[in-house]
């Protein structure tokens, strides 16, 4: 097996996966009750331990069998992932058709799981993709997920990781979105001990545009790193990133993102935001915003800020009626509003606002 | 009746409010003059509980309660009301929704039924008619954007939704023109009533032209140097507050 990337990697100097590698996993128990399954009316694509789970899934038109994986790239993850991948979701959207919502969920409660994940829309489809992925217990998901989309395409991407307390959580999610396609993601990150979500979006063709949010809301000592690269490889391109953090007792948040502007890419622009609430004061945060510029006519600005609640902004709403608790809550809730800028989808922006008050209430 | 007995404060080791002794019956607005400095914000922010005020003598009782023992949420579900005289930004709060919440929050605690979306829009909508507000006032953020005048009307519009049966206007004056003064004043005058009293803090008279007071009140130096009737203020006004601390 490939080895675990180590931190004298620049790309992975804050995220250390020596715990990881201490570890060993048995295989996942093959017997497992059904998962708990997000209340939304859409077809559903099931995995149980990295397996596809037939029986809790809805047959999809558009599922396409496995095949095997042939790993080019050189990110040691994805390489790991090649070397294991068993199972996961092959989905073809046909050019100029509009598949709708599919629900993605990966459950997990023990072993080491490589789920590879690969979405293909042709020119002009369009596709809401919400996937959830929780679990119990101890155990390492590993997923890539690999997405093409054709010139004028559209891919939602929700997801929702809320894996066990106890979990890894790597992911890799790359994607190439040509001509006039776009890419729009949002990921809520509220579980697993250690949690990466590591994107690699490549803008190929004039006037692609991708939205890479996030919102990390962690406490204890969980450790979430979020990681982009955006390429910029054609000229008219759009990318924006809102990564908002809000960090309790000692946890870690971790933001790297990169963009790329190659020397054709004239008229990009690019906008890059990191913002922490740090709420307690043994909560940690790194960032590290890097912009690659190649072209000379290009627009990109990035920020960065880290900072605890606003005691003026407390009591005011206090000041109204409105209990500490509740205060502090809203301005939480208020303080994500631009990073859920692009869940659009009525139910599952409603699903990710459940997570985030449950995550507050049982903070 | 809102009763402040010998009342002192500090910021840090600044003594600012020296025993203020001041009663403001049912149904009465009463008005603090003073000079800058004199601790007028101070008493607003004492009198609603904001942190980083230490009160080190003296009591504040309304309705018979003791209000410093209080949180800023319970003294505004007893019935008070501060109008700040910097209101607050919320970026990503509603208007809408942080003024359902705050009524819901004052209902519940003083033990009436929540409101419903349809109910509190419908009630919100005839406050921002009296108030001559824009109903895109409920869409925008809180304060965000907002002009100085907008604020202070916004404000009016939370008391105007609250019902408090004491308002503290903390130089709800200031920044703004004299149709929005009268705007503002008008929103404070149609809650009078013989269950509803004001404490107006104002620096300039001007106010008090549109919010008549039953009794004017000069603080300086942290405590009351005189009261009296509304012809006190017409008197500051000509003669400037020269003097006053030794009066």
């Amino acid at each position: 097996m490939t080895a675990l990337p180590t931190q004298r990697l620049e790309s992975w100097r804050y995220t250390d996966l020596r715990a990881l590698g201490a570890m060993s996993f048995a295989e996942a128990p093959a017997a497992f009750p059904p998962p708990e399954l997000p209340d939304i009316a859409a077809p559903r694509l099931v995995f149980v331990n990295g397996l596809f789970d037939a029986a809790s899934s809805a047959a999809l038109p558009f599922a396409r069998a496995f095949l095997p994986v042939a790993e080019a790239d050189e990110l040691p993850l994805a390489r790991i992932n090649a070397e294991q991948a068993r199972d996961g979701m092959t989905l073809e959207i046909p050019a100029g058709v509009d598949a709708g919502v599919v629900l993605l969920v990966c459950h997990a409660s023990g072993g080491a799981l490589h789920l590879r994940h690969r979405v293909t829309l042709g020119a002009g489809a369009a596709l809401t993709l919400l996937e959830v992925v929780k679990g119990e217990g101890v155990y390492w998901h590993n997923p890539v997920t690999d997405i093409a989309l054709g010139q004028g395409a559209r891919l939602a991407h929700y997801r929702l990781q809320d894996e066990s307390r106890e979990a890894f959580h790597l992911a890799t999610i790359r994607a190439d979105v040509a001509a006039d396609a776009a890419y729009e993601s949002f990921t809520a990150v509220l579980g697993a001990k250690l949690s990466r979500a590591e994107f690699h979006v490549e803008l190929s063709g004039p006037k692609a545009h991708t939205h890479l949010n996030a919102a990390q809301l962690l406490g204890d000592s969980q450790h979430g790193d979020f990681t982009s690269v955006v390429r910029h490889r054609a000229p008219d391109c759009g990318s924006r990133q809102t990564v908002k953090s809000v960090l309790s007792d000692a946890a870690r948040g971790v933001f790297q993102g990169r963009i790329e502007v190659e020397r054709v890419a004239q008229k990009t622009d690019g906008y890059q935001m990191s913002q922490a609430l740090l709420l307690s004061p043994a909560a940690e945060m790194d960032i590290k915003p890097e912009l690659r510029i190649f072209a000379d006519d290009v627009k990109c600005s990035h920020g960065a800020t880290i900072g605890a609640l606003d005691e003026e902004q407390v009591f005011y709403l206090r000041s109204r009626g409105i209990p500490e608790e509740m205060a502090r809550a809203m301005l939480v809730r208020a303080f994500l509003t631009e990073a859920l800028e692009p869940v659009t989808h009525e139910e599952a922006h409603a699903l990710f606002e459940a997570a985030i008050a449950a995550w507050w209430s049982g903070k | 009746m809102l009763e402040i007995k010998n009342l002192s404060a500090r910021i840090g080791d600044k003594d600012i409010l020296r025993g203020v002794t001041l009663s403001v019956p049912d149904g009465e607005i009463h008005a603090i003059m003073g000079p800058n400095g004199a601790g007028k914000s101070t008493l607003s922010y004492v009198l609603s509980g904001r942190e980083g005020y230490e009160v080190t003598g003296g009591e504040v009782i309304y309705n018979g309660q003791d209000i410093l023992a209080l949180t800023p949420e319970a003294r505004a579900a007893a019935g008070m009301f501060l109008a700040f005289q910097y209101p607050v930004e919320l970026p990503g709060v509603g208007n809408a929704n942080f003024l359902r919440t705050a009524l819901n929050a004052v209902r519940r605690a003083r033990g009436e039924a929540e409101l419903d979306a349809v109910a509190f829009l419908k009630l919100a909508r005839a406050a921002l008619k009296n108030l001559s507000m824009q109903d895109d006032m409920l869409k925008r953020n809180v304060n965000v954007g907002f002009s100085g005048g907008e604020k202070k009307r916004n404000e009016v519009l939370q008391m105007a939704l609250l019902q408090p049966g004491l308002a503290i206007l903390d130089e709800t004056d200031s920044g703004l023109d004299i149709d929005a003064l009268k705007i503002v004043a008008e929103g404070v005058n149609a809650l009078r009533s013989p269950a509803f009293s004001a404490l107006v803090i104002t620096h300039y008279q001007r106010l008090l032209d549109y919010i008549v007071p039953d009794k004017v009140h000069v603080l300086a130096a942290g405590r009351i140097v005189r009261s009296g009737g509304p012809e006190l203020a017409l008197e500051l006004e000509a003669h400037g507050y020269a003097g006053l601390e030794v009066a």
